[in-house]
């Protein structure tokens, strides 16, 4: 069946807005042009071309040009697991995250993506792609690291929590099978980067965890590339499994949800403790990370729960982790909660600052001062921005150029 | 195997036949489930009761019911089918429960379970013999559709997938997909199968009768994390109070009409994975319309069983399906899990 290409000029993107801390991606106009028609037909070739209809209405199949759909038939996505343990009666308990569920023959683990067949335990969402953008990498947000360039992003179906908020709950809370997906093995997408210009590729929207062996995999393929990895995470992860794959990130956000168990447990469905040990041992493997704390009205916006959270960040982590507190915006099960008020945001901020934490931002609220990067010695303005676009970046040689002061962060390629 | 499509009632009337007397007869109260007493106490129990009944549980059974083989004989099965239906409607005429539950014109989903394959999956003579009284009833052939979450699930299962017309309609819930719109209760959030919201305005859920690792016992309300497409998000803390949550959404709650329990291979133990050496030949169907009631009365039979079979019970395992009373409770009223509101019947076929 002949099949139309067509080039991203053609495709209309969804018009969203920077919203949560996960948000899709945004439009970018002609940033995204330089992949032209041409480019898409060499890369459906080197890919091996998964032919079928040509309806591209998802962002996914115009970053994946070779993408017919729908490619339900799994052994392309299917691969052994890596971290679980073969229990009596052909039972599997999966180590990947803390939750170490116990599987069945035929059955699936909590986050879906994952099912034990005979005894073995496969992901079900290697190379499977549902969803894949260029971004700024300030979208994730990553705000020091490699500032006003691109990532390319993507996803698989899945999540190992379940969040009440959740802004992408259409693919994070479904089982492969129910979404559409595209074939994009690990060269494939370090080719794709390179050919879009993004200099880092960005495992994000659902959540990496539960796709971890694609992430390494592709990690590594960017990396023999030239091309960089950064993951967008919740952090709830066992020791040994984020040391394995978070070990091969150039940069990882962590969205910590909350400050208190009992959040963790009735609006996230997880449990803080796994999170502030990833948080530890992420600074223990030398990675640069950066928090996002999404702000709930009512439900975490507490200021003893504040303090509790920058304190800790202070003792554990140090001064110069950057901890962005942003907008929550009514979605999925919180359709009943407001806009978190901006005047709450900059409460938290101030806490922050007070314990005498460098970098705090506010996010998802376009235009407020606080998403500018400043000196924290002499309070100079560094690297401005605009929404996900950056202006001036001031930082010479991971410095201050007026006092000198090193501003931590990876600034250049 | 195809869905067999109208047959000329009279020719299996016949053969079905059973008298109300023969099932009253045949009725045993709750207490006998539960395994106490003779059969006096028994009878007085039954009519202390009987003022407090609300929801009546027919087990029926038929020990010849795969005669001299392994397979379910097909006209044993609708024999059963109606001793069944019968009991519980306390109908002289195979016909008559029928027409208490569906019209001409009604749009009928059997919501099969079919994750286990051929050995252990809603018995394919039973989903017939109810495919075959519900057109008797008046219900066209492709107003039923016979479904589960997978259509490779059913294929494997033994069903012929069909959605041919003027015949029994025969896929899962891939192939429609799920509602956009997401849909809540309480702790649960979830898509529904569009085979539910859009093709079928009846619904007649045919769970089995089985153990579960998670929930403590699977059967008439656990089946319909069938209906959901996020169920993997829902099994911690032994399904509860998830399963009587997704119990409530409203498609779910208003299109229930009946439950029918395929209780002729059951299992007591390692589900909900099929597990022969943990598994029985039980003969028997659980029908009610009180979905709340028949989970109780099954779990009990579970229960016996694994007595039978010196295994700890589900509460000394940590696993008792703590599911059923929440659905029994303020929050949701189901049904009852009181076992003074809960008339066991126990009606023989084959005879
Ligand atoms: S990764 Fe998935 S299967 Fe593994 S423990 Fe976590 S939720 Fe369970």
């Amino acid at each position: 069946m002949a099949r139309e290409m067509i080039s991203l000029a053609d495709v209309k993107f969804p018009d969203v807005s920077p919203i949560n801390e996960i948000a899709r991606g945004a439009e970018l106009g002609p940033r995204l042009l330089p992949l032209d028609r041409r480019s898409f037909l060499k890369c459906a070739v080197m890919a091996g071309a998964v032919c079928g209809i040509s309806a591209f209405a998802e962002p996914c199949a115009a970053l994946l040009p070779w993408a017919g759909g729908p490619t339900q038939g799994d052994s392309q996505f299917t691969a052994e697991a890596r971290f679980y343990e073969k229990l009596q009666n052909k039972k599997i308990k999966c180590k990947l995250c803390p939750r170490e569920c116990v599987v069945g023959d035929r059955e699936r683990g909590y986050c879906g993506v994952r099912e034990n067949r005979g005894g073995t335990y496969y992901t079900l969402v290697h190379s499977r792609v549902c969803a894949a953008h260029i971004d700024p990498i300030e979208k994730k947000p990553l705000f020091h690291y490699l500032p006003g360039t691109l990532a390319f992003s993507l996803a698989t179906a899945g999540c190992n929590v379940n969040c009440k908020f959740c802004q992408n709950w259409d693919i994070s809370q479904v089982r492969p099978e129910q979404i559409r997906a595209d074939y994009a093995p690990p060269k494939t997408v370090a080719e794709l980067a390179k050919q879009n210009r993004c200099p880092t590729i960005a495992y994000t929207y659902s959540e990496p965890v539960i796709f971890s062996e694609y992430l390494m995999d592709t990690a590594d393929a960017g990396h023999e590339a030239g091309v960089r990895s950064v993951v967008v995470s919740n952090g709830y992860m066992q020791t040994e499994s984020l040391k394995a794959a978070y070990g091969k990130m150039d940069a990882v956000k962590i969205d910590l949800k909350a400050f208190s168990e009992s959040y963790y447990r009735d609006v996230v469905g997880g449990e803080l403790k796994p999170v502030l040990d990833s948080l530890v041992t992420l600074r223990k493997l030398g990675k640069w990370t950066e928090i996002v704390y999404l702000v709930v009205p009512t439900l975490n916006d507490s200021d003893s729960e504040f303090r509790g959270l920058v304190r800790w960040i202070k003792t554990n982590l140090g001064v110069d982790v950057p901890v962005h507190f942003t907008q929550f915006h009514p979605q999925y099960l919180l359709k009943n909660l407001p806009l978190t008020p901006v005047p709450t945001l900059e409460r938290a901020k101030a806490m922050a600052d007070a314990e005498g934490l460098h970098y705090v931002y506010i996010g998802n609220v376009p235009g407020h001062p606080a998403q500018n990067t400043y000196c924290p010695k002499c309070r100079h303005l560094l690297v401005e921005r605009v929404g996900l676009t950056t202006g001036q970046i001031l930082i010479r040689k991971g410095s201050c150029p007026f006092c000198k002061q090193p501003i931590p962060g990876i600034w250049h390629a | 195997m195809w869905l067999r499509s109208h047959r000329p009632a009279a020719a299996l009337m016949k053969k079905s036949e059973g008298t109300r007397r023969d099932f009253l007869r045949a009725c045993i109260a709750g207490a006998a489930v539960l395994g106490t007493g003779g059969s006096m106490e028994l009878l007085e129990a039954a009519e202390q009761s009987s003022a407090l009944v609300k929801s009546r549980v027919v087990i029926a059974r038929d020990p010849m019911l795969r005669g001299a083989g392994t397979t379910v004989d097909s006209k044993r099965a609708l024999n059963l089918l109606d001793h069944a239906m019968q009991a519980l409607f306390d109908a002289d005429h195979p016909a008559d429960p029928w027409k208490n539950l569906v019209r001409p014109g009604d749009r009928v989903g059997l919501k099969v379970n079919a994750l286990g394959g051929h050995a252990f999956s809603s018995n394919l003579q039973l989903v017939e013999a109810v495919c075959e009284r519900l057109q008797e009833a008046g219900v066209k052939a492709n107003d039923i559709v016979v479904w589960d979450r997978d259509t490779e699930e059913l294929e494997r299962a033994g069903f012929h997938i069909s959605s041919a017309p003027n015949h029994v309609q025969c896929f899962g819930t891939d192939r429609t997909g799920y509602e956009e719109d997401l849909v809540t209760y309480g702790s649960v959030g979830s898509r529904l199968s569009k085979i539910l919201t859009r093709s079928c305005n009846v619904l007649i859920n045919m769970p089995l009768l089985k153990d579960h690792d998670g929930a403590g016992v699977s059967m008439a309300l656990k089946n319909m994390y069938g209906v959901i497409h996020n169920p993997n998000k829902y099994h911690p803390n032994g399904c509860n109070p998830y399963i009587a949550d997704v119990n409530m959404l409203p498609d779910i709650r208003t299109k229930m009409r009946l439950t029918i329990c395929d209780a002729t291979t059951a299992m007591y133990e390692g589900g909900p994975a099929y597990k022969p050496q943990y598994s029985w030949k039980n003969n028997a169907l659980m029908v009610s319309r009180d979905p709340v009631a028949l989970d109780y009365v099954g779990w009990q039979a579970i229960e016996r069983k694994r007595a039978e079979k010196k295994l700890k019970t589900l509460e000394a395992e940590k696993r008792a399906p703590l599911y059923i009373a929440t659905a029994a409770d303020a929050q949701h009223r189901l049904g009852t899990n009181d076992p003074r509101r809960i008339a066991v019947i126990e009606a023989q076929a084959g005879r």
